[in-house]
């Protein structure tokens, strides 16, 4: 730095793009993990918005004359029913495609649910500092020592199963994770001189945490909330499978991975769908949050 | 004697955090309007905990045990909250030490620059903006609306030391305390933003408080120096008169031990042991403790 020529040049080059959308996106579309992780999820968005209209048949239906038929392709193929059918007849196609419903709705809700939760207590606790940092800090350690998966299948068998108890399960164990970065994160933009700054200029504490700090915070919030949706997926996955999240005629990841289970010798098809399916959300949801934490870094950035 | 316009008396402060460590040890100086001193000192001197002290704006690990700061006669540390926030950021103001982390990533210069015009002289909008391409036309910043407009990363680092100067100087301080302003600069940036300072604080008659490790940097900006260790004022005076006639011997040995341009080959003389021991053996500390 100090070269006054340089100077001139970046800002030139960074004047180009002076709206702020465009300055915001134009650095993500640089990483190839966002857009790819980020346009196979809005596509897999726009099939669980538009699933009714996609799938070439009723996900339910029953056709006990159609059951365990195999993929297209393989000898004993039925036409119309690409991805095989289960051992009840019901189009797996259709299913993995309706379950997709569940999963984005899971991984938003709940993901949304435990960040806001979670920041408002990282913030509190990281920036007033003593006695409210120790009070949330301990609360995190004792709710942390909770295996979590026997946690969640406790909390749904005590709420009863049911879209909203996942929901509220996962929220209930996974507000830590935000807990955790977030304080860590806000002590650290604490520590820095433009903090002081500000209480020198004679801000109020909460104006600062919320105008100053709460916006250096949001990139590495925005990265974990997404791998947060991956995480979210796998839990409704994981209950789904032991039965304790929806009613098996909802067609869900989790659900039919259980069901496949059972009949993966008569026919593995509808055990490797969804369970396919779960697989790649979740590796988009994660490459998507790492991809968006390299982006977003004011430091990488540069 | 007539009041001084900043007078710190008896100024003793210990640090929670390290068992009770004192790191202020009845330190007493003064300053006029319009005056420059420095404050020098190794690393834990207590040159920062003063500054801070003076902006009100010690870590809670820092408690004052003792002593005065009086601003124009009125004692900071007895006035009430309401009053001390009226003073500070207008009355006294900051120019930080790293301009890396000084203005806000996610925030545009002209936001960061109007803050204190709109809160403290509830400039509008418009008027705000004038005032600040004014300011930043003050500390001779070419195409000053395109830096307005511009977030910190996109700006060099002397760019950021300008911006940080004009805002503190937008409220036309009294007082304002450069907390090691040019540290993180590399030299030839730091002779401009030198320069610039002492251009500012003789334009708007103001006081400053520079923070500093470099004598070099004390013999051209400052008046007077004061310097300490582990939190005690071992010498004070005019700058010409401390730099060319040291009274105490480790402020000699500090001249000592500055390279010495004409002469390339001589090694670096560092501070004698005998005068560490000297130092301790005066602030009543067994161990150095740096």
């Amino acid at each position: 730095m100090g070269e006054m020529s340089k100077t001139a040049t970046t800002v030139d080059t960074a004047f180009r793009f002076r709206s702020l959308p465009m300055k915001t996106i134009k650095p993500l579309l640089r990483e190839p993990r966002v857009v790819i992780a980020g346009g196979f999820l809005l596509i897999l968005l726009l099939i669980a918005l538009f699933a009714p209209y996609i799938a070439p048949k009723d996900p339910l239906e029953q056709d006990l004359m159609l059951g365990n038929m195999p993929p297209a392709n393989y000898p004993g193929a039925e036409p119309g029913y690409y991805l095989g059918t289960d051992d009840l007849g019901r189009d797996v196609l259709s299913r993995v495609l309706y379950g997709s419903r569940i999963a984005l709705t899971v991984a938003f809700v709940a993901a949304s649910l435990s960040a806001i939760i979670g920041t408002l207590l990282g913030l509190a606790a990281g920036w007033y500092g003593r006695w409210v940092d120790r009070v949330i800090s301990r609360l995190v350690d004792i709710w942390m020592a909770f295996p979590p998966v026997l946690l969640s299948v406790l909390l749904v068998a005590v709420m009863g199963s049911g879209l909203h108890s996942v929901i509220a399960a996962i929220v209930i164990i996974d507000w830590t994770r935000f807990c955790r970065v977030v304080r860590a994160e806000t002590m650290a933009q604490a520590r820095l001189d433009y903090v002081m700054a500000a209480q020198t200029i004679g801000f109020s504490r909460s104006h600062i945490l919320w105008r100053e700090i709460l916006p250096n915070v949001a990139p590495v919030l925005i990265a974990l909330v997404s791998l947060e949706m991956g995480i979210a997926v796998i839990v409704e996955a994981i209950l789904s499978f032991v039965g304790l999240s929806l009613s098996s005629d909802i067609p869900t990841w989790g659900g039919m991975i259980a069901q496949g289970r059972q009949m993966i010798h008569q026919g593995w098809w509808v055990f490797v769908f969804p369970l396919l399916a779960l697989f790649v959300t979740v590796l988009a949801f994660n490459q998507l949050g790492n991809g968006l934490r390299t982006a977003l870094d004011p430091v990488m950035r540069r | 004697m007539t009041q001084s316009f900043v007078a710190i008396q008896g100024l003793s402060a210990i640090s929670t955090r390290d068992a009770g460590a004192l790191v202020l040890r009845d330190v007493s100086l003064t300053l006029e309007k319009g005056e420059v001193r420095g404050l020098v000192g190794e690393s834990g001197a207590g040159k920062s905990t003063i500054a801070k002290a003076l902006l009100g704006i010690l870590p809670f690990t820092v408690k004052i045990t003792g002593g005065f700061i009086r601003f124009e006669g009125r004692d900071l540390l007895s006035m009430p909250r309401r009053e001390l926030a009226d003073i500070m950021g207008r009355d006294i103001t900051l120019i930080p030490q790293d301009p890396q982390t000084a203005l806000n990533p996610a925030r545009r210069i002209e936001a960061q620059l109007t803050d204190g015009l709109r809160l403290r002289l509830g400039m509008g909008k418009t008027d705000a903006h004038q005032r600040a391409l004014q300011l930043l036309d003050e500390v001779q910043i070419r195409d000053p609306k395109r830096v307005l407009n511009a977030y910190p990363h996109e700006l060099s680092g002397g760019m950021r030391q300008r911006i940080l100067i004009a805002s503190a100087f937008a409220l036309n301080p009294k007082l304002v305390v450069a907390d090691e302003p040019t540290t993180a600069l590399d030299v030839t940036v730091q002779k401009e933003i030198l320069r610039l300072i002492r251009r500012m604080q003789e334009a708007h008659g103001t006081a400053v408080i520079f923070v500093t490790h470099d004598l070099g940097v004390v013999a051209k900006i400052c008046d007077s120096v004061t310097l300490l260790y582990a939190g005690k004022v071992i010498e004070d005076g005019k700058t010409r008169d401390l730099l060319t006639a040291p009274k105490h011997a480790y402020t000699s040995a500090l001249i000592a031990a500055g390279p010495r341009y004409d002469r390339p080959d001589a090694g670096l003389e560092p501070v004698p042991e005998a005068v560490f021991r000297q130092l301790r053996a005066e602030v009543g500390i067994a161990e150095r403790r740096v």
